[in-house]
């Protein structure tokens, strides 16, 4: 999306963005909690209300958009490129004379890191899970397990507790967690989930349905210690074992791969071994945070732009990643989830402040201290379709599942607007229960 | 009440369905009795997907000479059916200089039990065939095909269903009375006469056996696990490669397949375990699997794999003894109109069709087969939109858009084949149905982009509830009660 508002607002005479969703905007649809855009719009939206942001610009910028329309195949010749897409409308094929991959990434699966055991129903990569609980309203289990602490599988705990599930563990095979602090914090310790590391899943076991698990420790080679076994009875394994970059079509257009990630191998332009062609974002290199996914968009956008030019490219620095804060918050302190720097803060006697970078951080920390507030996400559903659903400000943490109860018993008719008000001043601070997106008959 | 039939079947595996489909040529009333949610439930689903030539059988055996004659016919009925098939040859290949002893005997065994066109060839030729592997030569097999066996039993079975039988799935053989030779088969759900019973239970035919008053047979399961490798790695190989046997082992050896639908599964092992239903894979075996695999094929990384599954052998040997004992397909005399069919382990698979004309003229004795004038021999193939050219594709979707809705995207599966899947004619609903008969969630994301449009499909567009899908049979619900 970024890049083909990028290519565009930078003097390309068309761009055609091609969406095999119905719907654009892609992953960022089912990630229905807040956190995103904290960088590049400098508030906390949910994923759906990026996303909505993102496809405006789009629009503004005068993008043509297909949706249905599944790429099947990219060819070149003599630097013009033919891509192939399928949709119910038809079978079509585009010439262009740059490419863009915004393809984003895949999950690992069970298969792919083959966990011994049965092979019964109740087994889900957290995405999955994330697209039956937030965009279906079907869920996946009762007791869970999680295999894997990156930030989806951290995301899913909390959802799945708040949805009424019962979240016994998080096990991570390494010794510190994959995902962002604040997620440990917020998804985690606020519902007392432990969090078992240098542990994994060495057994699946049930016959038709998952009946428990074999959790074991590992050595610092991640191989599993001998007799450290145990059963954990669930009737659900959600795993979130890790990215694939999605090149499925890029590998088949002979576009170079990284073989270890599956990333597209691009230079410090974004352009890949064929020229014309160039990757960004997850499809490239997978990346914690939607705002560098967008930054990286634009930079490949204003490089196709300039390649047909034949004008110097932008350079792209991988190195700006680097400032998010991941794995175990620091013990005693607060972290800081008013922007993707994450400080640890401790709030000493008298309200004293250490760890923050910026004033914010101090109002934050010594709220935390107090009474930790949280922005609430669920989903209603509203004559037959499932509504994303968020609180405009922050609730009182220990009111999360009280107002999750009303909202479900709330009746929602279509159609309904992004921002629209579902809810009016419920909870301690009086917040309004918001839709995230809009929806229609 | 009871439903009464001539023929009762019970198992829906090939050998089952098979002998379903033989016996509707007739003007006959034939049900099928299944205990899984659909056809192929157990060891006729869960193997290494090859017609085999008839080599590794003991001359003189049910075996060996069934094996050799479904080999010849299988390709016919392959294209009746509108199954996949390829005839790939098949290699044997030796490491030192006792396998290519063992590679002669095996040749003038094949040629006993007649194999055709059975040869030795040497390393530079063994590189010609299959460039990754290495060996000091082989035996080559030109006969030797593969196939997929899902689509085979499914398409046997529809065939049948079309010609007139009635197939039950989700009916477990709970007890069988036999009275003035009339067979009372008591199921979980419904009570069925018949005059002639044909026990082709797989797995639990020596307990049917029991059942139906005839003891004396002990089945010994035989676990064999696989994994499956990404399409990627299929270029490292285009026919299947077995290493030499070793004597006295219950299995092929672990060798390297590849399937008709483009990847590669390594296996399988040979396991004598207690229970007939754990189809469980365990880090011992996947690790020598692996390790075996990778002496065949040195190329092959952990990165290729995508998934592992496993089956049970139903074997007459006890762990003690080893190896093969011969089929057992006879008509019991102690039990008239009782059809016995045990052990059939491989090559059971390549056998079922000779094995159904078997049983066929021993139900002949017990009444009379008027054919049909009817009978439908042709099953129409299902069409994949990824195995058509650009031009049909464009074709099919002004058609019909559903054509034009990719829901698998790793195996290009469309929403029409997932909704043909789901109306399949046997009324199999789970979501291993829709899998096996549309290939979707097989691919390198193992329905991680599909899962949820199937789910999708089913909830909104057929109206199922969410709680209701299964992943197989009962039991196997894949969500819960609980969001609305």
């Amino acid at each position: 999306m970024a890049a083909a508002a990028a290519a565009k607002s930078n003097g390309a005479a068309r761009v055609l963005l091609l969406e095999r969703e119905e719907q654009t905007g892609g992953i960022l649809n089912q990630c229905i909690h807040d956190g995103f855009g904290l960088r590049r719009y400098r508030e906390q939206l949910s994923g759906p209300e990026y996303a909505l942001r993102a496809v405006a610009e789009a629009i503004d910028a005068g993008v043509e958009m297909k949706t249905g329309c599944m790429v099947t195949q990219v060819t070149s010749e003599n630097g013009i490129h033919c891509v192939t897409a399928v949709g119910r409308r038809g079978l079509a094929v585009y010439q262009s004379r740059t490419v863009i991959f915004a393809t984003g990434c895949r999950e690992r699966t069970r298969g792919a890191i083959s966990i011994p055991g049965s092979r019964p129903a109740g087994v889900f990569t957290a995405g999955v899970a994330q697209n039956l609980v937030n965009m279906q309203r079907i869920m996946v289990g009762r007791r869970i397990v999680i295999l894997g602490s990156g930030d989806i599988g951290l995301i899913m705990a909390r959802r799945l507790t708040i949805e009424g599930a019962k979240v016994l563990a998080v096990v991570e095979v390494m010794p510190s967690p994959g995902g962002l602090a604040r997620n440990i914090t917020q998804c985690l310790d606020d519902f007392g989930i432990p969090l078992y590391l240098k542990h994994t899943v060495s057994k699946i076991i049930g016959k038709d349905r998952v009946t428990a698990v074999e959790i074991s420790e590992v050595n610092d080679r991640q191989e599993l210690i001998p007799g450290s076994a145990s059963t954990m009875e669930c009737d659900t394994l959600i795993l979130s074992v890790g990215l694939i970059p999605e090149n499925e079509i890029a590998g088949a257009a002979a576009v170079q791969l990284d073989e270890r990630t599956n990333g597209a191998l691009t230079d410090r332009f974004l352009q890949t071994n064929i020229p014309g062609i160039f990757s960004c974002g997850n499809a490239r290199r997978v990346t914690d945070l939607v705002d560098f996914v967008s930054e990286q968009g634009e930079t490949a956008g204003i490089n196709a732009v300039r390649y047909i030019a034949g004008e110097p490219m932008l350079q792209w620095d991988d190195g700006v990643e680097n400032t998010m804060l991941k794995g175990l918050p620091a013990p005693g302190s607060v972290t800081c989830t008013l922007c993707p720097n994450g400080c640890q803060i401790t709030v000493g006697q008298g309200d004293t402040v250490e760890g923050n970078r910026c004033g914010r951080g101090k109002a934050f920390a010594i709220q935390e201290m107090r009474s930790p507030e949280r922005i609430l996400t669920t989903t209603v559903r509203a004559q037959g379709r499932v509504v994303a659903v968020r609180s405009d400000r922050p609730v009182k943490r220990a009111e999360l599942q009280t107002l999750v109860s009303l909202i479900h018993g709330q009746k929602v008719a279509l159609p309904v607007y992004p921002g629209q008000i579902l809810l009016q001043n419920v909870g301690e601070n009086s917040v309004n229960i918001i839709a995230e997106h809009a929806a229609e008959r | 009440m009871s439903r009464e039939y001539d023929v009762i079947i019970i198992g829906a595996g090939a050998v089952g369905c098979a002998i379903a489909r033989e016996l509707s040529r007739f003007r006959l009333n034939v049900a099928v009795l299944e205990k899984e949610a659909d056809v192929a439930g157990g060891t006729s689903g869960r193997n290494s997907a090859v017609v085999h030539a008839g080599f590794n059988n003991k001359p003189g055996s049910l075996m060996a000479k069934l094996c050799v004659e479904g080999n010849r016919g299988f390709e016919a009925v392959c294209s009746q059916l509108g199954v996949p098939y390829k005839k790939t040859g098949k290699l044997l290949v030796a490491f030192d200089d006792e396998d290519m002893k063992t590679l002669h005997t095996i040749i003038e065994r094949g040629i006993q039990n007649g194999c055709k066109g059975l040869k030795i060839i040497d390393q530079e030729q063994v590189r010609q065939m299959a460039p990754q592997i290495g060996g000091i030569g082989a035996m080559y097999s030109p006969e030797t095909a593969i196939f997929d066996p899902f689509t085979y039993c499914i398409a046997l079975a529809e065939n049948a269903v079309e010609n007139g039988v009635s197939f039950y799935l989700e009916h477990e053989v709970t007890g069988i009375k036999h009275t003035d030779g009339v067979f009372q088969i008591h199921t979980d759900q419904q009570i069925f006469q018949c005059r002639c019973l044909i026990n082709s239970a797989g797995l639990y035919s020596d307990r049917v056996s029991d059942m139906a008053g005839v003891g004396g047979y002990q089945l010994y399961p035989c676990r064999g696990e696989y994994y499956i490798l990404d399409r990627i790695a299929t270029e490292y190989l285009d026919i299947p490669v077995y290493p030499v046997p070793k004597a006295g082992i219950g299995g092929l050896g672990v060798h390297l397949t590849p399937t008709i639908h483009g990847n590669i599964i390594i296996g399988p092992s040979a396991e004598y375990i207690e229970a007939r239903d754990d189809y469980s894979c365990t880090s011992e075996i996947m690790d020598k699997l692996f390790r075996e695999a990778t002496q065949l094929l040195p190329a092959l990384k952990r990165k290729h794999i995508i998934g592992n599954y496993s089956g049970i052998r139903p074997k007459q040997a006890p762990p003690e003894e080893g190896g093969f004992r011969d089929f057992v397909i006879r008509e019991e005399p102690s039990c008239p109109g009782l059809i016995n069919l045990i052990g059939i382990e491989s090559p059971g698979l390549t056998a079922s069709v000779p094995i159904s004309f078997i049983v066929r003229d021993m139900v002949a004795k017990h009444m009379e087969l008027v054919e049909k004038k009817m009978f439908i021999a042709e099953r129409r193939p299902v069409v994949r939109f990824r195995e058509q050219s650009p031009e049909e594709q464009a074709k099919l979707i002004a058609d019909d858009p559903d054509y034009g809705d990719i829901i698998c995207r790793c195996q290009k599966v469309t929403k029409k084949e997932i909704m043909q899947a789901i109306e399949n004619p046997l009324g199999a609903r789970s979501l291993s149905a829709i899998k096996y008969r549309a290939w979707a969630t097989t691919g390198r994301c193992s329905g991680g982009y599909c899962l949820t449009k199937i789910i999708d499909i089913l909830v909104r567009e057929y109206g199922v509830a969410p709680e209701s899908i299964r992943y197989r049979s009962r039991g196997s619900e894949l969500f819960v009660d609980g969001a609305k």
